[in-house]
């Protein structure tokens, strides 16, 4: 494989790279079993924090002894234990991993050619050991030049907090405060890792973003927190996760994302998420629990969010917007997709205060097989939100008779001038639909995957161009064995 | 080409088809006659393999091949198409990528390779072209707010895209319109060939104007009762499906 050696070659010769890199230290314990001050303690340290930090941690932990998990979202999960877990875990050594494909479960690999990754891709994903970086660790280096020049600061939070402290300590918990909910204070308190954004004052940013160009993705581990400023008259696009499913230990994923946007100001956020969702039975799969939370702080800002979420065994996300200065908008842009036994409960809110603030929320709900699938949606007018408006479309698309789908939009208006406006449709392929397309010779699997994409069109068009691609190939592979 | 024999098929268990028999050779196109309710569109399902049109007994052979063991997918890919009475509507998918999804799925089950987005663009203009269908009609939803005359002309669009061996046109004129009639009935006229076969099913002689069959089958209530040449669709015209009906009863 003339590729790979090549890819070899170019990554000794960027010896340097590791040191932005997202790669931790190779030296790492794990922590003891369990949650207290200590693991605390130690993930700090072991991350060389400075003190305000550790601080910071120790008073998010503080207040999460005290606090219950919700249960208000429709899921149903066997209980967590969380001191019996561990919060901070070296990745595997390379012994310990898989030691080429054939060592791999085949299903992965299958959706991984179905998805046309490539070889090498698709080893970093499994986890396979090998000495060989990728095309991406290069390609990332020459990208962070190009960031640099421009002024962008992109890197790990761990690295935020050491270099950028004054950036950190200014916007770290603003959206998203300390105490806000039992995961994102959780999350607060042992945080892992994740990614830091900062795009000065009248820049854009000069590309689209993306986490980890794929390959480092998943060894943020469970507690990934991403804080994103854009300063006055920016503009950034940033990309998270995978569109490729990850092998990954940890069951509970807890993981907290903060948005900036001052005056005039854009941020647009996109996520594929396509964790590993259970078995056919249910049996297996991450439990998915995000607060995503944009604060459009300034005027005339914008934050969009677009959502696919095709993964986890339970999903409880709603990626948010704080709609506080004035003419701002916000808007929502989900798919989310449940088969066999998955379960999600996702939705936005969409929190008006400025004048003239605008927002759209546009979500797409699939179920198939016996899959529960929940739109949770908030909007609400402040007092001071004159002529503030809402579009909200929500539809919803069966699959078979097993499954459901759940509405529920709550709407609070506390200025009269405020309008909202909610349409929501339920449907399920229709039999003559299926049968249009068999008849012209398309198979039924290839079939459901045309007509739910065509069903999500709306949202599938607001993904960057290769993205759009990928997440559409993702739609048709997460309903497989749907149509029986 | 085809070849049905004593042909008996249920819907929800209720017998709709009694015993039809019919042959059609390659390069004929035989027209298909008779009074609402009478079975036809059921046949068009029976032939293309809809689910829930259960065949009871009698049997279907296509090129020799036993036609009702196979999925509806696989009589597409070997030449059946069923240009519907009434065409579906599928939102968000344009009408070209359906085409090129449909193609493509058709050829890699015979082994084919894909066709690319520009090569199918290519194809499908030509086509469109001589039907009246603008580009701005491809890029549309699949029959989504499409009048039903351009419903129909794409029925017979996809037919000259797919170029079938045995097309079914199951009262692709009605709802047209004299020109869009003659669109049609060309579009139909210029696939016929010596390996090629067509049943078109018509409720009105009219469409046999443009397209003349070689033969004139008429259903009634689920089987046929009268055969003929050209002439009969005329003699149905005149005498109305009653007496016809009447006098094979
Ligand atoms: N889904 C169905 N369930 C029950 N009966 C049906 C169904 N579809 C058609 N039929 C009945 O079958 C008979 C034949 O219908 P059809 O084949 O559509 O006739 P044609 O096309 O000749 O007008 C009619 O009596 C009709 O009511
Ligand atoms: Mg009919």
């Amino acid at each position: 494989m003339a590729a790979v050696e090549t890819t070899k070659d170019q990554v000794q010769a960027l010896g340097e790279k590791y040191k932005y890199g997202f790669v931790t230290d190779i030296e790492m314990e794990r922590a003891p079993r369990g949650l207290n001050e200590d693991t605390v303690a130690f993930i700090s340290a072991k991350k060389r924090e400075p003190e305000w930090m550790l601080q910071w941690r120790l008073g998010a932990f503080r207040r999460w002894r005290e606090m219950k998990e919700p249960n208000w979202a429709r899921v149903n999960f066997p209980k967590i234990d969380y001191q019996d877990a561990y919060y901070y875990a070296a990745p595997k050594s390379m012994s310990d991993k898989p030691q080429s494909l054939e060592e791999v479960d085949p299903k992965l690999l299958e959706t991984y050619n179905k998805l046309g990754i490539p070889l090498h891709e698709q080893m970093a994903l499994a986890g396979v050991a090998v000495d060989a970086v990728f095309d991406s660790v290069s390609v990332a280096t020459t990208f962070k030049d190009t960031l640099t020049k421009a002024g962008v600061i992109f890197c790990p939070i761990s690295e935020a907090i050491r270099e950028h402290p004054e950036l950190v300590k200014k916007y770290l918990g603003t959206v998203v405060p300390v105490t806000d909910n039992f995961f994102a204070t959780l999350n607060s308190a042992v945080f892992s890792d994740g990614t830091f954004v900062y795009v000065p004052k009248g820049v854009r940013c000069p590309m689209e973003l993306s986490t980890y160009f794929r390959i480092n993705a998943g060894e943020t581990g469970q507690f990934e927190r991403t804080l994103i400023i854009a300063d006055e008259g920016s503009y950034v696009s940033y990309l998270e996760g995978c569109t490729a499913p990850k092998r990954d230990e940890n069951q509970l994923h807890a993981a907290v994302v903060e948005l900036i946007a001052l005056d005039r100001a854009e941020i647009k956020y996109s996520t594929v998420q396509n964790w590993y969702p259970g078995d056919e039975s249910g049996n297996g799969g991450i439990y998915n629990f995000v607060t995503k939370r944009g604060d459009c702080r300034g005027r005339d800002s914008k934050i969009s969010w677009t959502q696919v979420e095709t993964g986890s065994a339970i999903t409880w996300k709603y990626p948010s917007c704080i709609l506080r200065g004035d003419n701002s908008v916000g808007e929502f842009y989900s798919i989310a997709i449940a088969n066999h036994f998955q379960q999600a409960d996702t939705g936005t809110k969409m929190i008006h205060m400025g004048k003239n603030t605008r927002s759209r929320i546009i979500s797409k709900g699939i179920s198939a097989g016996k899959a529960q699938n929940t739109y949770r949606g908030l909007v609400s007018m402040h007092a001071k939100a004159v002529n503030a408006r809402n579009y909200t479309q929500c539809d919803s698309l069966l699959i078979g008779g097993q499954c459901g789908a759940h509405t529920v939009p709550y709407i609070e208006t506390r200025n009269p001038t405020a309008r909202v406006e909610h349409e929501a449709t339920t449907s399920k392929i229709a039999d003559d639909q299926l049968f249009y397309c068999l008849s012209r010779g398309i198979n039924a699997e290839e079939a459901v995957a045309l007509i739910v994409n065509g069903f999500c069109k709306d949202v599938l068009q607001q993904l960057p161009m290769e993205f759009a691609v990928e997440a559409q190939k993702l739609v048709s592979i997460s309903l497989e064995g749907s149509v029986g | 080409m085809l070849e049905i024999k004593d042909l008996h098929a249920t819907v929800d268990g209720k017998e709709i088809l009694k015993g039809l028999s019919l042959t059609l050779q390659a390069g004929q196109v035989h027209a298909i006659m008779g009074p609402n309710g009478s079975g036809k569109s059921t046949l068009s399902y029976v032939l293309s393999g809809r689910a829930g049109y259960d065949v009871t007994s009698g049997s279907i052979r296509y090129k020799g091949e036993d036609l009702l063991a196979l999925p509806p997918e696989a009589r597409a890919s070997k030449g059946i198409y069923l240009a519907m009475q009434y065409p579906v509507e599928i939102p968000g998918v344009t009408t070209i990528n359906f085409l090129k999804t449909a193609l493509n799925a058709q050829r890699r089950a015979r082994g084919e390779t894909d066709l690319d987005a520009v090569s199918v663009l290519r194809l499908v203009r030509g086509h469109a072209k001589a039907l009246n269908i603008s580009e701005e009609m491809l890029r549309r939803p699949l029959n989504v707010g499409f009048s039903g005359g351009e419903k129909k002309r794409l029925e017979i669009l996809q037919m000259s895209v797919f170029e079938p061996s045995l097309a079914v046109l199951d009262e692709t004129d009605s709802g047209l319109d004299i020109d869009a009639l003659k669109l049609v009935a060309e579009g139909v006229n210029t696939l016929r060939s010596p390996d090629r076969a067509m049943l078109v099913i018509t409720h009105y002689q009219r469409l046999l104007d443009y397209i003349v069959p070689d033969r004139v089958h008429v259903l009634a209530k689920g089987r046929i009762v009268a055969e003929g040449g050209k002439e009969l669709a005329k003699e149905l015209e005149a005498k109305g499906y009653a007496d016809i009906v009447k006098d094979a009863a």
